[in-house]
This record gives structure tokens, sequence and C-alpha cells, in this order.
């Protein structure tokens, strides 16, 4: 994808500035932006390795599995198809606490495993079930606590108040989250 | 309102006191982990910064060619009766489908507009509610060999569709243009 999303951009804008003659301003814009890119790194790094080493602590306390426990009543809610000894359960619940946490790289493998899960439980296998599509359509609206990468790019980019966007952020997701929810279950009811 | 502000400067201060407090509770050796943590950050910054050169220097040319503003200026026709700010419009599509490219296009914004304008605020609160909806889905659907999605698709689109509309009318209503 992006390898065609990319070359697409620097051509188009080589072929747009050859138009329109300002390919002073278009070298010069290229070099400074890959030098921009690094000091970007250099000043987000501070940020996003504090949040990482917090969350570490909460990895190493076992806080997903924890929280995953308590979700049982919202599981039942979700995914009614699903037993509640079934090991999906398990797995929904894992990558929805660190896609919460904003852990993503600890919510793909068991999103994934989720999937393979709600595959056994499905009888036509090249048909998504109800469980799959709440699941994706919930993982897709973001149900995140705190956006760590957008507030280091806003620290870096001389924010006044970087973190003034957290409760916003939340309440907005809180709306799609709602709203996919109950799109996702008038669609079953209509075609149960 | 009071509540948001306030919610928003004690989140992260609340999460670290909780979770250092779990920790100890738990037996967790807490500065180690955080240390061993803090090291992993560090790399997934160095990992990404290949990806911020590639893509902040495709957008810088993008931007001083002309071409970006070019098409927020094609989009400003079909989206002038919402007052909704147009040159949001393609980082909300780019965001669909590629984090990278939208993160490089929102640092654009930050860059020209700053982030405490009424689009830094905007794309910031976008940013954290969407999701990168193409990708997603067919890395999950993939795995598990399924053809036929279904609503999923739909539902995903309406909930992004919803957080952007969240997005503009949370910024307009706490900060203001």
């Amino acid at each position: 994808m992006l390898n065609y999303l990319w070359s697409f951009m620097i051509i188009f804008s080589i072929i747009i500035s050859g138009f329109n003659g300002g390919m002073r301003e278009v070298t010069a814009s290229a070099l400074s932006s890959a030098q921009g890119a690094v000091e970007l790194c250099i000043k987000m790094g501070g940020i996003v390795a504090l949040w990482m080493g917090v969350m570490r602590i909460a990895e190493k306390a076992g806080i997903i599995n924890a929280l995953a426990r308590k979700m049982t009543p919202i599981l039942d809610f979700l995914f009614p198809e699903v037993p509640r000894d079934h090991p999906a359960r398990k797995y929904i619940a894992t990558n929805l606490i660190a896609n919460f946490l904003g852990l993503g790289w600890a919510a793909t493998p068991p999103g994934l495993k989720a999937m393979t899960e709600l595959q056994k439980l499905n009888k036509n296998k090249s048909i998504a079930t109800h469980s799959m599509c709440m699941f994706l359509i919930v993982n897709i609206s973001s149900v995140q606590l705190i956006s760590i990468n957008m507030i280091s790019y806003r620290t870096s980019y001389g924010s006044v108040n970087p973190t003034e966007i957290i409760a916003p952020c939340i309440i907005a997701t809180l709306f799609s989250t709602l709203t996919s929810i109950t799109f996702a279950k008038m669609m079953y009811r209509k075609e149960k | 309102m009071a509540f948001i502000v306030w919610l928003s400067d004690w989140m992260i201060p609340i999460i670290i006191f909780g979770i250092i407090i779990y920790g100890l509770i738990k037996n967790v050796n807490v500065y180690e982990a955080f240390i061993e943590g803090a090291a992993d950050g560090l790399k997934v910054v160095i990992d990404i910064l290949p990806t911020l050169i590639g893509l902040m220097m495709a957008v810088g040319m993008l931007r001083s060619s002309g071409a970006l503003t070019g098409i927020s200026n094609l989009i400003k026709p079909f989206i002038s009766w919402t007052k909704f700010p147009s040159e949001v419009v393609p980082i909300a599509l780019m965001r669909t489908f590629s984090s990278s490219a939208a993160t490089g296009l929102i640092l654009d914004i930050f860059k020209n507009y700053g982030p405490d304008s009424f689009i830094g605020r905007l794309v910031s609160i976008m940013f954290g509610c969407t999701e990168t909806i193409f990708y997603t889905l067919s890395v999950y659907f993939m795995t598990v060999k399924i053809k036929n999605s279904r609503y999923t698709l739909a539902g995903a689109l309406l909930a992004t569709f919803v957080g952007i509309i969240a997005s503009y009318y949370l910024a307009l209503w706490i900060f203001g243009v």
C-alpha cells in the first residue's frame, strides 16, 4: 500500500512543482523534513520511553489479565454466541484491554488468536459470524485510554497543554464505540 | 466542561500512580520494570524513525509543491456547507488505510498551524478515536480466510464517521475556534 502511496506523493509533488516553478522549495522541504523527522524522534523518545516504562510495570503486575477477568458482563452482552468457558473469550478480553491501554503490540497476537477461536465456532467457514463482526467493529472503533504518540507529537511541536486532548478523545471514542455496538446489535437482530 | 479539563489534567498522573501502587502490591520490582520498558520504548522510536523520515519528506514535498493546498481547495466546495476544515479531509481519508501516512499529514498540520490551533486540536482528537480500518480488517479476516465480512466494514466506517463528527463538535465546544 505505502509502496504506491509514497511513490505517488513524491512523483506528484515533483511534477506539480515542475509546472508551478517551485522546485527549489520542494528540494528545501524534502531536506528539512527529513531532518525534522530525526529531531522529532529525539524529542518524542523521552515521552514514549516514559510511557512504555510505566506500561511495563502494569504488564509485569498482571494488569491485563486482572482487567480481562472483569470483562465477563461486557463479553456476555457483546458476544452472546460465545460460551462462557470458550478460549475465544480470553483472547477477546486481552485484545480489548491491551488496545484500551494503548499497548498495540500486545493487542494484535491475542486478537488474531481470538479470530481463530471464533472461526472454530463458525459453521460456514467463509462467512463472518456475528461475533467476528462485533469483535472487529469494537476493535476498530478504537477504545483507547490515552494516545501517547499523539501527546508526544503535540509536545514536540510546542503545545502549551499537550494532554488537553485526553478527555475529548475518550468522549469521542465513547460516541463512536456506542454507535458501532448499537449498529452491530441491530444488524444481529435483523439477520436473526 | 470543568470535568473534561480536570480529567485531561489528572488522567496520566492517576494512571501512573495506580500502576505503581498496583505493581508494588503485586511484588513487582517497579523500578527495574520501568527501566526495561523505557529501553524498549526507545527502540520503538528508533524503529519508526525511518518511516517518519520517508513520510515526513513526502508530505513536506507535497506541501511545498502546493499539491496539498490544491487538494484541500478541490475538496472545499463539497464540504463548505459544514464548516468542517477542508485540510482535515485528506487526513481523515488517509487514516482509514495508513496510520503512518496519516501521521505524516498530521505532523504537517502541527508544523503549519500549530498543535494548539483549532485544526491542530481537531486532528489530535480525531487521530485518537479512529483506526486504520482497511488494514485491520484485511489482516484479521485473512488470518481465518473469511471472504464475506458481512456488515463489519459498514460498522467500522460508521464508527469512524461518528468519531470524526464527535471530534469536530467536541473541539468546537471545548476549545472554540
